[in-house]
């Protein structure tokens, strides 16, 4: 049951990608050259993405229940810390040399492109690498 | 800019939107997917059907549909470089443009705004970099 509503969603979710362009890095590049000749697109794709998922998060948040009646852990919505403005600045980084961010990068190995299954690779490296470091700290 | 590029922007927007809140709805999950990446690779055990289930729906449009046009790294070195980052950016500062940029901003989170307006600002200087200050 788990699986199968997380695979709906998946589903939703990777179709949307598809049709908003955003599986095409050129399309994401675009975007992020304000500089240069500017697509707006990403900022259409994610300000419905966000309106349209907003009642559902507002309803969850209230009621502390999903819809079938389980209690739902929100994340933290207040913490700005360091690892928070490292991190996005590292992530912003490697996106904008590319063009893709975790979700397109899944997509884009559909496609069968060695490309994406070396960035791909290289994405679960550097989590690996970071959960490494943290473990030798021991935090 | 035709209106058809907008139209498909907000229906692309809308169906990411309706999978996010379907995660949410049912699952009681967030739907970042560098963190549910994450979690299936490292987490050995637990509750990894759902995580399994949100990644294959994710590849099965792509499966069937194909990819489209799609620009990726021209060399190994740029794939490599950019894609250590993204892995190590994210694990750090727990999450990307799924769940910082579309569910935290949906859950009104000042926490994903933040990382949202560092990570596109970090991402635009370096296409400015890239692109407007390089080795012209």
């Amino acid at each position: 049951m788990k699986f199968l509503t997380a695979l709906i969603a998946g589903l939703l979710f990777g179709y949307g990608l598809l049709v908003s362009g955003m599986t095409n890095p050129a399309n994401v590049l675009g975007f992020l050259d304000v500089f240069g000749e500017w697509r707006p697109q990403l900022a259409f794709v994610m300000g419905a993405a966000v309106l349209t998922a907003a009642p559902s998060f507002w309803f969850v948040r209230r009621s502390r229940h999903n819809l079938l009646g389980a209690s739902v852990d929100m994340p933290d919505r207040r913490r700005i810390d360091k690892p928070l403005l490292i991190g996005a600045s590292m992530f912003g980084l490697g996106w904008g040399l590319s063009g893709i961010c975790p979700g397109p990068g899944i997509v884009l190995l559909a496609g069968g492109n060695g490309m994406a299954f070396l960035f791909m690779a290289a994405v679960i490296a550097g989590m690996w690498l970071i959960q490494w470091i943290n473990t030798k700290r021991g935090s | 800019m035709r209106l058809l590029d907008y139209s498909q922007s907000v229906a692309g927007g809308m169906l990411i939107g309706a999978g996010s809140a379907t995660l949410l709805l049912l699952n009681g999950r967030i739907a970042g997917v560098s963190g549910i990446l994450g979690n299936v690779v490292f987490e050995a055990f637990g509750e990894q059907g759902w995580r399994l289930g949100f990644l294959l729906g994710l590849l099965v449009p792509a499966l069937i549909l194909g990819t489209g046009i799609a620009h990726l790294p021209q060399t190994w070195f740029l794939a490599v470089v950019s894609g250590l980052l993204v892995g190590a950016g994210t694990q750090i500062g727990g999450g990307c443009t799924s769940g910082h940029g579309v569910c935290g901003l949906a859950n009104l989170s000042t926490r994903s705004l933040v990382a949202t307006l560092v990570f596109m600002a970090s991402a635009v200087l370096t296409v400015y970099v890239v692109r407007h200050a390089g080795a012209s």
